[in-house]
């Protein structure tokens, strides 16, 4: 069906006289949902995915806050005995604590970001954006999509084999390897396996369809800084997420087969493992929040009514940051025993990070200053995105600190610092890029109250949530554990109520989505007016089923 | 046309997906080399022939470890030692095997303060090759070793005034073999 599309010279060819009345012509329910080769249904695809693992996700941490709502054990070992029908059993309660926080790291690392930014709005607005009819590769990218199920439900799954998987996101040997019992964590490895390989797919994917399907026109360096964030995501994907693979599968070795990388009795060392994991780990976490600069930079250009600022820095601070990211790892290990000269050099090739960085925060704001702003609910998730990324970059240069690390490590302040960069930074950017896309993706405009207010209470609920938790981390309360003195009681009370706050603004979320997917005014073909200027807004809302059936030409 | 431009991106870029795999699983004796090489972690090195004493001195302490899975009881005979920089020393681990089956052990070693790794060279030790114990036998084992002098005129090692040897004792499982 798609066949044609893969080879846009051929297209060009029959395409004046053979111009189809039927470019929205759609396959059967079945044909165009579970064998889908376009690339704008395998996206929507994704963002469904994304936000069935993100209400599993938050809903886990919710358990989390609730746990730690206040000192003491409360409710864990009775979740244990329901779960395993068990009866009642306090250690089984304390493994069950770190089943929850592996599954919520890994579920929101690997089935919620990475789907919704690269899967999701990349596969809806990269070939549209660069003007192409589809992916380079439109079956890979349904492979690429139905490899995750099979990969979420083994993690899903692990649970219910044994003691779960009890590791941790970063599956550290030797809790990994002689420290868990049982398949679950076998299954867990599996599942990063096979979700990893969906994502080199997906890599590949990505870089084919941007280096060779672009509209005449269409140079490098006029590409939508959303399509060079993705570009970029997509070479970190292919460099790092191999190595992790290879970590991974020496985990599974010496889990079952007797090997001993990691085993410090037959010659290994477990802190291989930390190096090799972390060489992943970092360019990992620009993996996740890249995608969302590009969004970010798009949405601030189109409410300020300007061409961003400073637009050849600004791609080529994403690649400064890419190429970087690789070789920073060891800020994640300063506690294993580094040398006072590998800290310092891993210390300074750190804060180097903060210079790129630094550039987009100024080309943003340099992109609105004197704009003519309008703040539409995609453009305060943008603002908030870059506030909030802001501040966990300002504790991100702090905890950069080899010696100031020696303190902080494993503390709270470091589970501030992420969840303010990812929890707050990837995630108003997926919701500054839904709100942005949402009349486009739907053809039918989001409700602007209803969106204003997810903004507020969000906003509200998630800085009560995760700022007093800076405190927690500076009083020296160490993280993944269920339980704590009363000193640590009253900042983990807040943050509890933080939780609630923004549990509220997910509800107004989801009933704003229903409620604009039912009932929503028609998106015209442009929204925000002459501001956006990126192919996405000059084709219907929705977008045909098939775009581009003559190649856009840019000039 | 030879071969469709998007497949040859697509080949190059899974070239390099091989490429990395390689490269993370080269990194475990890449690692090892690096390790033996630099000293890094404390890891020791390997010498046919001690320099030399000279006018400096060093504490060398000396630790013993033991895996739980191994019926051994495994002690160094003195504590500390005050050599001198470049001279050649022994001494000796006891060890005793508490079971009643014949066990083989191997030992893991390295030096703390991580800096002296380099510094500190090994001219025979017992930890090069596997130990068997009979039942209740007792073994006097040693190591020969001596720290280099070179010690004193490294900026970062040489305010060193104590070095300890550490060794832990593993069972050897024949179905383990050294990765």
């Amino acid at each position: 069906m798609t066949d044609t599309a893969l080879n846009p010279s051929a297209f060009q060819a029959h395409s004046d006289h053979a111009h189809h009345h039927d470019a929205d012509h759609k396959p059967a329910f079945f044909a165009r949902w579970f064998m889908s080769t376009n690339h704008k249904d395998i996206g929507t695809l994704y963002l469904i995915f994304a936000i069935v693992a993100g209400i599993i996700g938050g809903a886990i941490s919710g358990l989390m806050r609730m746990e730690l709502a206040e000192p003491g054990i409360q409710y864990l070992p009775a979740w244990a005995s329901w779960l395993a029908g068990s009866p009642q059993n306090f250690d089984a309660g304390l493994n069950l604590w770190n089943v929850l926080i592996t599954a919520h790291g890994l579920i929101m690392v690997f089935f919620m970001v990475m789907p919704a930014m690269i899967g999701g709005f990349g596969n809806w607005f990269v070939p549209i954006m660069i003007g192409a009819p589809d992916m380079a590769f439109p079956r890979m990218n349904n492979v690429s999509f139905w490899l995750l199920i099979p990969a979420f439900a083994l993690l899903l799954a692990s649970p219910f084999f044994g003691s779960g998987a009890g590791t941790g996101w970063t599956v550290y040997a030797p809790l990994s390897t002689y420290g868990s019992q049982g398949p679950a964590v076998d299954m867990a490895i599996l599942s990063l396996h096979i979700a990893g390989a969906s994502s080199i797919l997906g890599a590949i994917n990505f870089i084919t369809t941007i280096f060779n399907m672009r509209a005449p026109g269409m140079t490098l360096h006029k590409m939508p800084l959303f399509v060079w964030s993705v570009l970029v995501t997509a070479f970190l994907l292919l460099l790092a997420l191999p190595v992790l693979a290879a970590a991974i599968t020496m985990l599974l070795t010496d889990r079952n087969f007797g090997t001993t990388f990691y085993d410090p009795a037959g010659g290994g060392d477990p802190v291989l493992y930390q190096h090799l994991f972390w060489f992943f780990g970092h360019p990992e976490v620009y993996i996740m929040i890249l995608p969302g600069f590009g969004i970010v930079s798009q949405i601030v250009a189109t409410f300020s009514r300007k061409p961003v600022f400073g637009y050849l820095g600004m791609a080529y601070a994403m690649v400064a940051i890419g190429v970087v990211g690789f070789v920073v790892w060891a800020h994640h290990m300063f506690t294993t025993g580094l040398s006072v000269n590998t800290k310092m050099y891993f210390t300074a090739a750190t804060m180097v990070i903060a210079v790129p960085t630094g550039i987009k925060i100024f080309s943003w704001i340099a992109t609105m200053w004197g704009g003519s702003m309008s703040f539409k609910t995609p453009m305060v998730w943008a603002l908030g995105f870059i506030f909030m990324f802001t501040v966990g970059g300002v504790t991100g240069v702090v905890l950069a600190n080899g010696g100031v690390d020696d303190y902080m490590h494993d503390t709270y302040y470091v589970v501030a610092h992420f969840h303010y960069v990812l929890s707050l930074g990837a995630v108003f950017g997926l919701f500054a890029g839904f709100y942005y896309w949402f009349p486009k993706m739907s053809g039918r405009m989001y409700n602007e109250l209803l969106g204003q207010l997810h903004f507020w209470v969000f906003f509200i609920g998630v800085n009560i949530l995760f700022f007093p938790m800076h405190f927690l981390g500076l009083q020296g309360m160490p993280r993944r554990y269920p339980d704590y003195p009363d000193a640590y009681a009253h900042w983990n009370e807040i943050a509890s109520f933080g939780y609630v706050i923004m549990a509220a603004g997910m509800v107004i979320f989801f009933i704003n989505l229903f409620v604009s997917l039912a009932a929503g005014r028609r998106a015209e073909d442009n929204p925000w007016g002459e501001g956006a200027t990126t192919l996405e807004w000059t084709l219907s809302s929705p977008p045909p089923f098939h775009q581009f059936e003559t190649l856009p030409k840019v000039d | 046309m030879a071969i469709d431009r998007n497949v040859r991106t697509a080949l190059f870029a899974t070239a390099a997906v091989f490429g990395m795999t390689g490269v993370g699983f080269a990194s475990v004796p890449l690692y090892r080399v690096f390790c033996q090489v630099t000293g890094f972690g404390g890891t020791t090195q390997v010498a046919d022939a001690a320099p030399g004493a000279t006018a400096g001195r060093v504490t060398v302490a000396f630790d013993s470890n033991v895996s739980p899975a191994l019926p051994w009881k495994f002690a160094p005979e003195q504590r500390t030692a005050k050599v001198a920089l470049g001279e050649r020393n022994m001494a000796f681990f006891t060890a005793r095997n508490d079971s009643d089956r014949p066990v083989t052990g191997t030992a893991t070693f390295n030096v703390t303060p991580a800096q002296a790794g380099r510094y500190f060279a090994k001219i025979q030790c017992f930890c090069f090759t596997e130990q068997v114990l009979q039942p209740g036998e007792e073994m006097r084992m040693p190591v020969i070793y001596y720290v280099d002098p070179a010690l004193a005129t490294d900026p970062d090692a040489k305010s060193v005034q104590e070095i300890t040897l550490s060794y832990t004792f593993y069972p050897v499982d024949s179905a383990k073999t050294a990765s």
